[in-house]
């Protein structure tokens, strides 16, 4: 069973720059939530305060009833094994082979005989799809392999929240589609707190349970994917279906001139809400809801045609799935 | 201001380093397997440097000695100056250049692209210290393959000192070995050895904190090399002012 991880007032700067500013939000436990934001707004800092890698200049985030911030030297390891993290490029040893690196954390923290961490071993390498790579280097296979490869690491311990870097950079939209699928049929399987940070829009909209916009050094929005798909917010409405018109400028926020000059202009609909990605096998999941749910108790209209696919009008999600 | 604010948090945080090495020093498990492995490669990459370095700096010494004494009709002191040069100051410093330069940048370069790799980061998240687990080793490995090196440097020099003044400058080989204890003494060796190990601690010091803070890409790496490597020897030739200084107050001299 996934824990929660409350997050309160947090606050980052390097030297004079700061980063964001006072973010809170709650990652409920066992859900899939994700965080968005322009490229260079600070996800990846975020995610690697969260295991306590970074320290916050203020704030607190609050797990298993500890706060991560307060925490120093061997009580910090102890919380870290709450955690699997998934770093951007699977963050692999170099010099071990792909079946010592997922056999690492448990060779390091349990008693297990070698002939059980073998038979874990394998059954992880099987999950993420490596079966018989067991003895390559991550020098020698590609970037998707190595992300899989860290995920299967990730996992052997039985991680109670599983942080997720930018699982799409550097991949194809059929391997993307893959990885989502195993992520979505992971949280069905083990009910871990999954945090996946992300730019990819595909990912965002059929994915999670939650969804979170970083923005312009705080967070603009976070809470459950219906009410960010179907916000009328600027920048949300922006990001999420990746537009030019908004306050989402090349560089950073737009001036005041680019915004006057684009005042008169109107904004496309919103395209409608996919339905979010099932597990592979139908199995539902502890934390799903009913499509359409959140709309109908806040009483918003969903834009037309939503929940009728999980593609909705949107290329690469799973074609073939929607029967 | 901000150089001095950023000299003087860099200090700090390398102290920071040294303690946290310190604390981790007694923590169980031990890694012998890696301290074997860093040792053989350490001492795979300067012993034979060393000893190539070492010849000709014998021969250098026994050079500017052996003219130098002719002059001053002191010839059969040429063995006794030669070896209190060697053993004294130039095995330690020629250890310590080659372990820095050689060991140090090699242990800076793997810490340094782990770290941009996010090695460095995953280990920490697996719950496993990378103090610990990395720089330990490390720091225990050079300070050994140092101590080593130093004896085959001490010996190498005072060989390549005696062949070049017996065989080129034509001095009595009974002269040059019979001197070799007039000045120097057993005290020397041993300052030497310690001089070595702490020579080996700074470098492999000094290397883990540059390799671990490294930062932005491969660039970063290679400037934390080249940094790591000239604030080691800034700081070597330091310490053997102060060892030396402190030896000459303490240990008693023959003449």
């Amino acid at each position: 069973m996934g824990v929660e991880i409350a997050v309160s007032g947090l606050t980052k700067r390097f030297g004079s720059q700061l980063i964001w500013d006072d973010v809170t939000l709650t990652l409920p436990a066992g859900e899939i939530s994700v965080l968005l934001g322009p490229s260079g707004t600070g996800k990846s800092v975020f995610l690697k305060t969260l295991v306590g890698l970074i320290r916050p200049d203020r704030g607190s985030i609050v797990i298993d009833g500890r706060d991560v911030v307060q925490l120093r030297g061997d009580d910090l390891y102890e919380v870290r094994k709450l955690f699997g993290v998934l770093f951007q490029d699977g963050a692999l040893f170099g010099s071990m082979s792909l079946f010592d690196n997922v056999a690492f954390p448990l060779r390091e923290h349990t008693r297990k005989s070698e002939k059980e961490v073998a038979s874990i071993v394998r059954e992880k390498m099987e999950l993420v799809g490596l079966a018989g790579a067991e003895e390559k280097l991550p020098g020698e296979i590609s970037g998707g392999m190595r992300k899989r490869a860290g995920l299967a690491r990730a996992l052997v311990l039985d991680p109670q929240i599983l942080l997720i870097d930018e699982p799409d950079s550097g991949l194809d939209p059929v391997r993307t589609s893959y990885i989502n699928q195993l992520f979505v049929d992971l949280n069905a399987q083990i009910d871990a707190t999954f945090l996946i940070v992300t730019h990819d829009i595909n990912t965002a909209r059929t994915v999670p349970d939650n969804i979170g916009l970083l923005y312009h050094k705080h967070l603009a929005m976070f809470g459950p994917r219906e009410m960010l798909l179907s916000s009328e917010e600027p920048v949300v409405r922006q990001f999420l279906n990746a537009q030019t018109v908004g306050p989402i400028g090349m560089s950073e926020e737009k001036d005041a001139d680019e915004l006057a000059a684009e005042s008169g202009q109107e904004l496309p609909p919103l395209p409608p809400i996919p339905l979010q990605l099932p597990t592979s096998d139908g199995r539902p999941r502890r934390a799903e809801r009913t499509a359409g749910e959140w709309c109908r108790a806040h009483d918003v209209t969903p834009p037309p045609g939503s929940f009728a696919s999980t593609t909705a009008g949107i290329v690469g999600v799973r074609p073939g799935a929607d029967a | 201001m901000t150089v001095v604010t950023n000299g003087l948090r860099q200090a700090g945080s390398f102290f920071g380093l040294v303690l946290d090495v310190a604390k981790a020093l007694p923590k169980r498990p031990f890694q012998l397997k890696e301290l074997i492995q860093q040792a053989w490669f350490v001492a795979s990459v300067t012993i034979v440097p060393t000893a190539l370095v070492s010849i000709p700096f014998g021969a250098v010494i026994a050079l500017q000695l052996g003219t130098l004494t002719r002059q001053l009709g002191a010839q059969s002191f040429t063995g006794a100056a030669s070896v209190l040069a060697v053993v004294r100051e130039a095995s330690p410093l020629v250890t310590a250049l080659l372990v820095a330069g050689a060991g140090g940048s090699a242990i800076c370069a793997d810490l340094g692209s782990r770290k941009i790799r996010e090695e460095i980061d995953a280990m920490e998240v697996l719950g496993i210290s990378p103090i610990q687990r990395l720089v330990v080793p490390r720091v225990l490995a050079t300070m050994l393959v140092a101590a080593l090196l130093n004896g085959l440097v001490s010996v190498v020099g005072v060989a390549g000192g005696y062949v070049f003044n017996v065989l080129v400058q034509g001095g009595t080989p009974g002269a040059y070995v019979a001197s070799f204890t007039a000045l120097a003494q057993t005290a020397d060796l041993v300052t030497a050895e310690i001089k070595a190990l702490l020579f080996g601690m700074l470098a492999a010091l000094v290397a883990s904190y540059k390799g671990l803070t490294a930062g932005g890409g491969p660039k970063g790496v290679g400037d934390a090399v080249n940094q790591a490597v000239v604030i080691t020897f800034m700081l070597l030739f330091v310490v053997n002012f102060v060892i030396s200084a402190v030896y000459f107050q303490v240990v008693p001299q023959k003449i």
